[in-house]
């Protein structure tokens, strides 16, 4: 793992200047993803704010190639440039190493990109796919996706007089991407920056297609305090509603246990997209959710158990 | 024939395939559909007998498809696909982004209906869809066409007055799948005449030279309408450029094709415009009518985008009654595609002829030789009395 210093040492290559807004997780992910791949790098953007702020002609926040064609596939997009680049490289018209990364929303990414990623990854081409799941279509203004976690208010499940936000539980994509057999799946928060480094650094060496969920909070959409980012996305992993694993070959492993589980309310009550949740009538989503989150990091600590 | 070449006996997917074996290119994404499937299945068998260096994407969608070879083009690769009908309105959005992003992609497409009712069988509505997409569309009558276009498509695609996809089209069935007599070029005369993939900045290159590019930014009220104009533009500069590569294509192979073919116009008062495998049939139709001392001719437009208005105004003004035969439909309670198009072409001229519409052939209805002089029966008419009592017929449909 590199240190800190290393890391401030290696050149920008998603830079400042960008028009994301203070506080935003996106900006933080792709820096540090940007910061941990040591090589010469490409890379793809799915439609969402990461592409809409940080490329608006004629300004680039982006030191390195950059490409955006649409919302639902930044996976078969770079799955091209990967083709060419084999291609290119295979006949000797190019002698430049290069890895690919493409990165996506949620939106773009569990929802509108499902079957492009899913392509990609049977196909194996080798990049690394990460969604910034800020868990809602954010750059539309806040919409539901299937990342939104039960409860939340989002702008189509809003908090009503009758309905309590959102109604359903978020998917488990890492699984669904653990499904494709592919070498290397991860999740990871900003506020770990030495475990996201280290797995990005991982995946990108892993030999083939490689799948990073990292959680990119939102300032506007969860809201909170922009200050608090990098402490909301701790908390995530403290609370266990984010934990913190890898998949390396099929074989699950806990990169970071929490020394005391904390009650997932710590990491709801700073966002007031679950403040109704706090309201006596909806005690009993409350305990739903904190049942979901113990019964999904049960499952966790079994996979890894057997692994 | 042509000087050179090798006869053989190919269908329509065949040749295609072979056109793309012979180009060799460096990426092909492609997703397999009716009736264009063959194409993307023979191809396959040339990768996997390492009969080409192509990196082939078996895509999971022929969205994902074209964005594959958006992906590979944008690194610098020379990218072909194929497709049909639902696959083509599948890529639909990718096709735009294709042509902003000024890509030079070739893609082979085999004209199919568009559902409902589903329909596996020809007509235009596919390409006639994807018109104002930014595409060049090249249309063949034959096998034959469809090899040459496909070859000469990567030549205007790639020319850096033009940097456009291209798509060349056939008949689906009608020629898909249908063998014909044709003449194939040699491996070394196709390599020769595309030549190595012309220098362009590209994702890679500008790894390679440490200036990294934006490919794909967002582009606001302040730089959208240019960017626009600028592909506007090379819809234009293309005109010269398709011109320029199938005169070096005939002075090369014997074969010469321009935007538009006429037949027997020189001295007409009555013809028709017509687009892919029923020019053949018109032309029967021309010869028999000719016979019988009317004076009826063909105009087939080989080239639809660019639109050819120039060829369209010296060819049809003269005429006395004009049947524009659309494989397509508009459904917009007044006509078919192509007819819009001639129409506003010759809306200027001092001396133009009486327009009618035909629509034929959709969801691959068989279009005779009756129908067609059922078509001439009806222009001559408007020739004699110089007055139409419909703009819009639909042939060979039961009503």
């Amino acid at each position: 793992m590199p240190t800190l210093k290393e890391l401030s040492s290696r050149p920008e290559r998603f830079v400042s200047g960008h028009r994301l807004c203070p506080g935003c997780g996106a900006g933080i992910v792709a820096r540090q993803v940007m910061l941990a791949i040591n090589k010469p790098v490409v890379v793809g953007c799915a439609t969402g704010c990461l592409e809409v702020s940080s490329t608006i002609f004629p300004y680039s926040a982006w030191k390195t190639p950059w490409v955006h064609s649409a919302f639902e596939n930044a996976a078969a997009t770079i799955s091209g440039a990967v083709a060419a680049y084999q291609s290119l490289k295979k006949q000797g018209r190019i002698s430049q190493e290069a890895v690919f990364v493409a990165f996506g929303g949620d939106g773009g990414t569990y929802d509108i990109g499902l079957q492009s990623l899913s392509g990609a990854a049977e196909r194996g081409h080798r990049m690394l796919y990460i969604c910034y799941d800020n868990q809602a279509y954010m750059n539309t203004g806040i919409q539901r996706s299937s990342a939104t976690p039960l409860g939340a208010h989002t702008t189509t499940s809003p908090a009503g007089r009758v309905l309590p936000g959102k109604l359903q539980h978020s998917k488990d994509l890492p699984a669904i991407m653990v499904a494709h057999g592919i070498p290397y799946v991860a999740t990871a928060v900003p506020g770990r920056w030495n475990d996201l480094v280290t797995k990005v650094d991982k995946a990108v060496n892993c030999g083939g297609f490689a799948f990073m969920d990292i959680l990119s909070p939102c300032r506007l959409g969860w809201p909170h305090e922009p200050a608090l980012t990098m402490e909301i996305t701790r908390l995530a992993v403290e609370t266990c509603i984010w934990p913190l694993y890898e998949v390396v070959e099929g074989k699950y492993r806990l990169t970071y246990r929490p020394k005391e589980k904390k009650p997932v309310t710590e990491w709801l009550k700073l966002q007031r997209r679950f403040s109704h949740l706090f309201k006596p009538e909806n005690a009993s989503l409350l305990e739903e959710f904190q049942k979901s989150i113990d019964r999904g990091w049960e499952q966790l600590l079994k996979k890894c158990e057997s692994a | 024939m042509g000087q050179n070449g090798k006869k053989v006996a190919k269908t329509g997917n065949e040749a295609f395939a072979e056109a793309m074996r012979q180009i060799n290119p460096d990426v092909v994404a492609a997703y397999p559909i009716t009736p264009a499937t063959e194409i993307v299945q023979i191809f396959s068998q040339f990768v996997a007998d390492g009969a080409v260096k192509t990196e082939f994407v078996p895509a999971e969608s022929e969205h994902s498809a074209m964005s594959a070879c958006i992906g590979a083009s944008a690194c610098g690769a020379r990218s072909m696909t194929g497709t049909s009908a639902q696959g083509l309105a599948l890529m639909w959005e990718m096709l735009y982004i294709a042509a902003g992003l000024r890509l030079p992609i070739v893609m082979a497409v085999v004209n199919r209906a568009l559902s409902a009712p589903i329909n596996i069988h020809c007509d235009h509505s596919d390409t006639m869809g994807a018109r104002d997409a930014g595409w060049i569309q090249i249309f063949s009558e034959n096998v034959q066409e469809a090899y040459d276009n496909l070859i000469q498509a990567v030549r205007i695609a790639e020319h850096p007055e033009v940097r456009l996809p291209v798509m060349a089209t056939t008949d689906g069935f009608i020629l898909s799948h249908c063998l014909e007599t044709m003449e194939m070029l040699s491996d070394e005369q196709v390599r020769q005449f595309i030549g190595p993939v012309p220098a362009r900045e590209n994702l890679l290159s500008s790894l390679e030279n440490n200036r990294p590019i934006t490919l794909g930014a967002l582009d606001l009220q302040d730089y959208y309408f240019e960017h626009r104009r600028q592909v506007a533009e090379a819809m234009v500069k293309a005109g010269p450029v398709i011109s320029g590569v199938a005169e070096e294509f005939g002075q090369r192979f014997g074969r010469t094709y321009g935007f538009v073919e006429p037949y027997r116009l020189d001295d007409a008062e009555v013809a028709v415009v017509v687009m892919g495998s029923t020019t053949g049939t018109a032309r029967e139709v021309v010869d028999k009518l000719r016979s019988a001392g009317q004076k009826v001719g063909v105009l087939k437009i080989r080239v639809f985008r660019p639109f050819p208005v120039e060829e369209i105004v010296r060819t049809l003004s003269p005429l006395k009654a004009v049947g524009i035969m659309d494989r397509a439909d508009g459904l917009n309670a007044f006509c078919g595609p192509l007819y819009p198009e001639i129409s506003a072409a010759l809306y200027d001229e001092a001396s133009r002829p009486k327009l009618v519409d035909f629509i034929y052939g959709l969801g691959g209805r068989d279009v005779s030789p009756a129908n067609i002089e059922e078509i001439f029966s009806d222009l001559l008419q408007v020739a004699r009395t110089g007055k139409k009592n419909f703009n819009l017929k639909y042939t060979g449909v039961r009503e």
